[in-house]
């Protein structure tokens, strides 16, 4: 469609408004006296036309609103149907083809606000009506025409984080076609998988399954990597950030980006003071008993217990980890599985590390008379199950949890296959957790039994604990320099917990992976490829257009305190040379935040300035 | 030629991916089989852990996908047949007759009333009734209307016309025929979405049987405003409103024997929100939750529950549940297991969260297209670990519940995902 040049609309011209009122078939017309209405709205001040259809967004009743403008001379228009949220555009689109600047249309909603609230009260659904048309005239009467300014979106992205996540949205990018700078702290790519043995679903090493990513990202001709290297400032907005990277040891780099996806990932809580953590021998965190696998250096063990939920969900932390349940089945199935290869290897490798000290045993002999008694005291009918071993017979795997978020196909299936497989799992309550204690020389974990209603001991040769994820330490300072939000338990925010998963508030700024609460792998890279998605869509588009509807500031009253600073949540305020406030039109939403906060009155929102507001307040205040 | 993709499945998944595409330039066809986009989660009332309004959120969402400049939204119709490869895809798209004028019918609903034909609204889960040219929920997108060639008894019989009288736009043509098309796309993205399980057949939950026994999805169209009862929740047996609540978890999910073992990742939060809007909408109302392990674990999952438990008062309990009757009053009767003591409570309705399933015709589609699901009928990623939503089949991907369980923020960022790979693709393919 070729838009007609839009006609020069003088500011001081007489308002010559014009006013649409729908009867949108029934919906309206059933509970509105829509005729009467429109009638009414010929006696309002500055209306010259006013006119009733059957439906104002059907052909005929956009050609009625261009017929208008030309014939009648309009130089605002009112249209009072249905929901701008679905409607705005087709009939700010109509004022275009006419000439008529879109910012001189206001909507008027008679629909949502009359005839369906008041579907049983037509005579007040109709004054209703006549109201709000009135305030809708009255706001008509001081709309400004607004130019919405163009800026253009450099067409390079910039990634924090050589994770998963930071690999995989910087890969996206580069194949969908836009170069980006892949910016890792450390001297090499994969972040915390780096840590782990194997992954669930597959029995190949971590590092075997990530390797073809890191090459990929190596070899793509759009992916300029910076190792040993930090984002030391950001400045800017949407499709203009200036950046400053520094690596060690060499000059800073400043280079210019569009987009930015944030992906620094997290950490491991380490459970000081729990469970005999760094107290008693053989006790390590989830990520650690990961190392020990993949370094091969497990000692031998007959006796083996996670506890899951170790400083999470309402202890250290609130939340639930989300990973750490499936991360310990996992675990747990590999060593009763493969016990004969990966146990006993620090012996035998004689890599026995000091953290992890092997522990004289109690004899097997004794264990299992010791059991067998116990099992006799409670009077339990038989032999106990607990008394045989695991299905090798030669080690036995506890986990204590509260829920066990199998959740989903896969990890269902595989928790199914641990307790197949013989794994135990021993529920327990945030009033009664597991305790461990040393006995001699021998470590024990004591619980209470939920169904038996019994305290319980037994002798293990180490303990797992599953601690959660925790935000990287640097996330307020990165937080403070991209101006995007974290949330109370520190993660980044994102800019809506359903539907905008990947987005911040701030436009131009993406967020993935575990920076942004704990995920898996699968989880954290479908998050990457949807942030690098999201990203690209202004690199793609090559501009951002801001709706004019923005604040403004009056350089005159602003003292440059800073206020609208703070609280806008888009990061589009900033101070000028002078000090003084100024709006960024690319990234302002026109929220209204700054304008409501200046101290000095000196912003003020385009077509949603006080003199409007308050005239369509005294519209509506006023006798009829 | 412009670079073009097909979205199939016109649910919150694929209008992610469509707008992800046609906001990049991308020329997008979205398939949707029914007569409006907007798929499960219009038909949610809230959404956990915010309670924000379902439709609310959506409908927006809806209205921007279906008036994009890019998007091509083609509503009632069905992906028949595929040809060709990544770059280069033909695609038949079969397009139902709706026996109305697409271009012509403003939605306005004066055919409704006139219509003399009662048929249960899938919409509404069965809850309340449509008529036989109708929209499937007051959002709909598109906002037009739709004849039921099975129920119209002018189609079927040749006699009634009564919505042609009314309309007066002159929209409806009861001599309309499917139509084929053949739409050439570069890449195709599928994300058809779930089903939900019907109970009856596992009688130890009395559904069908016992009237006070709900599913969650009957139960989410009756606290709704929009919906059936205008949100009053009320028993099918006596249409008195319950006090007593008992929400009962894994419902043919987590269960080998009917075919389920797997967990639909989504329930314990759905019926934990359901719970709390009972509370809501009466301070009197005292829910039960049955469940077998609380999984709520993702981001503010936890603190929903505990919220639920401290401000809310819902009672969880760790155990299976099976529903009996009172008969003398048709309160459901929940019998259940703690500590190995069978108990027994009785409520004044029961809510079910059945297992959520994969839609019998994904499987058809599945055919069509060359891909591969899993014994369940989920539809199978190739690379399951990095690459999820990727296939076995070149430029095809996936996205949402058809790829197996995911809430809404998984299948929004699943539905980014695919539009990103499915750009790559074609950028690789050099095509189309």
């Amino acid at each position: 469609m070729t838009m007609a040049e839009t006609k020069k609309t003088d500011p001081n011209e007489k308002p010559r408004i014009g006013v649409y009122v729908c009867h949108c078939g029934s919906n309206i017309g059933g509970f509105v006296d829509v005729p009467s209405v429109a009638e009414y709205a010929k006696t309002l001040p500055d209306v010259v036309y006013a006119t009733d259809n059957l439906y104002t967004c059907a052909e005929d009743g956009l050609t009625s609103i261009r017929e208008g403008i030309r014939k009648h001379n309009l130089n605002r228009v009112v249209v009072a149907s249905c929901t701008p949220r679905t409607h705005a555009p087709l009939f700010q689109t109509t004022c275009e083809s006419a000439g008529l600047n879109k910012y001189l249309f206001t909507f008027v909603n008679i629909r949502e606000h009359c005839s369906w609230v008041h579907m049983k009260e037509k005579e007040k659904a109709t004054l209703k009506a006549r109201d709000l048309i009135k305030m809708g005239v009255a706001r008509a009467r001081l709309l400004m025409p607004q130019e919405e300014e163009k800026v253009d979106v450099e067409p390079t992205g910039l990634v924090i984080g050589g994770g998963v996540s930071g690999m995989t949205a910087a890969l996206s990018l580069a194949d969908m076609g836009f170069p980006v700078h892949l910016v890792e702290k450390e001297g090499e790519l994969g972040g915390f998988v780096r840590n782990l043995n194997n992954l669930y679903v597959t029995e190949k090493s971590a590092t075997e399954t990530i390797k073809p990513l890191i090459e990929k990202v190596k070899a793509s001709k759009n992916v300029k990597l910076h190792l040993n290297s930090q984002v030391k400032s950001v400045e800017g907005f949407i499709g203009n950030y200036d950046v400053v990277m520094a690596s060690k040891g060499a000059e800073d780099i400043k280079t210019k980006v569009g987009t930015i996806v944030v992906a620094t990932g997290a950490l491991e809580f380490v459970p000081e003071g729990l469970y005999g953590y760094n107290q008693y021998p053989n006790i390590v965190t989830l990520t650690e008993f990961e190392i020990l696998c993949k370094k091969k250096s497990l000692p031998s063990l007959k006796n083996v217990a996670f506890i899951q939920c170790v400083g999470s969900r309402g202890q250290k932390v609130s939340y639930c980890s989300r990973i750490c349940c499936n991360v310990a089945i996992k675990n747990a199935i590999n060593i009763v599985d493969n016990y004969e290869n990966m146990l006993g290897l620090a012996e035998k490798n004689g890599t026995i590390i000091d953290t992890v000290p092997v522990e004289k045993k109690v004899p097997d002999e004794i264990l299992e008379r010791r059991r067998r008694r116990r099992g006799r005291e409670r009077g339990e009918e038989g032999e106990a199950e607990e008394v045989k071993l695991g299905p090798s017979e030669k080690i036995e795997v506890t986990v204590f949890n509260r829920d066990v978020m199998a959740y989903g196909v896969e990890h269902e299936l595989t928790y199914n296959k641990a307790r197949e497989h013989r794994v135990k799992f021993v529920r327990y309550t945030p009033e009664n957790p597991p305790k461990v204690f040393m006995e001699g020389n021998q470590l024990m974990v004591s619980y209470f039994h939920e169904t038996l209603k019994l305290d319980r001991s037994m002798p293990v040769d180490m303990v797992v604990l599953s601690t959660p994820m925790v935000p990287q330490l640097d996330t307020r300072e990165m937080s403070q320099m991209l101006k995007v939000p974290q949330g109370q338990d520190g993660w980044f925010l994102e800019a809506h917990v359903k539907l905008r998963p990947v987005d911040f508030a701030t436009d131009g700024i993406y967020v993935c992976g575990t920076c942004k609460g704990p995920a898996d792998i699968t989880e954290a890279a479908t998050q990457a490829a949807a942030a690098a998605s999201r990203a690209a869509i202004p690199m793609a588009k090559g501009y951002v257009q801001a709706e004019a509807l923005t604040s403004v500031v009056d350089d005159i009253k602003c003292s440059g305190c800073g206020t609208c600073i703070q609280v806008c949540p888009y990061g589009a305020m900033r101070k000028n040379d002078k000090g003084l406030a100024e709006t960024i039109v690319a990234a302002c939403k026109g929220c209204g935040c700054c304008g409501a906060t200046c101290p000095e009155m000196a912003i003020t929102m385009t077509n949603y300035t006080d003199a409007q507001l308050l005239a369509e307040a005294k519209a509506t205040l006023e006798e009829v | 030629m412009e670079k073009s993709v097909m979205v199939i499945g016109g649910g919150i998944a694929g209008i992610q991916a469509s707008l992800d595409l046609a906001d990049k330039g991308i020329i997008v066809h979205l398939v949707e089989k029914s007569p409006s986009i907007g798929g499960r989660m219009a038909q949610l009332d809230k959404t956990f852990p915010t309670n924000d309004c379902s439709i609310c959120i959506l409908a927006p969402k809806m209205a921007d996908c279906f008036s994009h400049p890019n998007t091509n939204v083609i509503t009632y119709a069905e992906v028949v047949g595929v040809e060709g490869k990544v770059g280069a895809f033909k695609v038949k798209v079969l397009k139902k007759a709706r026996f109305v004028d697409e271009t012509m019918c403003t939605g306005c609903g004066e055919c409704l009333e006139k219509c003399p034909v009662k048929v249960p609204s899938e919409f509404e889960m069965g809850l309340s009734n449509r008529k036989a040219i109708y929209t499937p929920f007051m959002q709909a997108v598109p906002r037009v209307m739709t004849i039921d060639k099975e129920n119209c008894i002018m189609i079927t019989k040749g006699k009634c016309g009564n919505c042609k009288k009314a309309c007066k736009r002159e929209a409806i043509d009861f001599e309309m025929k499917d139509q084929m098309l053949e739409i050439e796309v570069g890449s195709i993205i599928v994300a058809t979405g779930f089903d939900s399980w019907n109970p009856t057949t596992s009688t130890e939950y009395g559904y069908g049987r016992y009237p006070n026994v709900y599913t969650a999805m009957e139960y989410e169209r009756m606290i709704n405003a929009a919906g059936p009862t205008h949100g009053h929740i009320e028993r099918r047996s006596d249409k008195k409103r319950p006090t007593k609540l008992a929400f009962i978890q894994c419902v043919g999910s987590r269960n080998p024997q009917v075919g389920h073992p797997y967990c639909c990742a989504v329930c314990c939060m759905h019926s934990t929100k359901e719970a709390m809007l009972a509370r809501e909408h009466h301070d009197d109302m005292e829910s039960t939750i049955f469940y077998k392990d609380m999984r709520a674990c993702a981001k503010g999952f936890w603190e929903y529950i505990e919220r639920a438990k401290r401000d809310y008062g819902v009672r969880y309990l760790n155990s299976d549940a099976t529903v009996q009757e009172n008969p003398e009053n048709h309160n459901p009767i929940v019998v259940y297991d703690v500590g190995g003591r069978q108990q027994s409570e009785e409520f004044d309705m029961v809510v079910l969260a059945t297992a959520l399933i994969p839609r019998k015709e994904t499987l058809e589609l599945a055919k069509i297209l060359g891909l591969k699901a899993d014994e369940f009928g989920f539809l199978e990623s190739s690379d399951r670990i990095l690459g999820m939503g990727r296939t076995n089949v070149p430029g095809v991907f996936l996205a949402g519940y058809a790829a197996g369980p995911a809430d809404i923020p998984e299948s929004v960022a699943q539905g980014s995902s695919a539009a990103a790979k499915a750009v790559e693709a074609m950028a690789l393919a050099g095509g189309a």
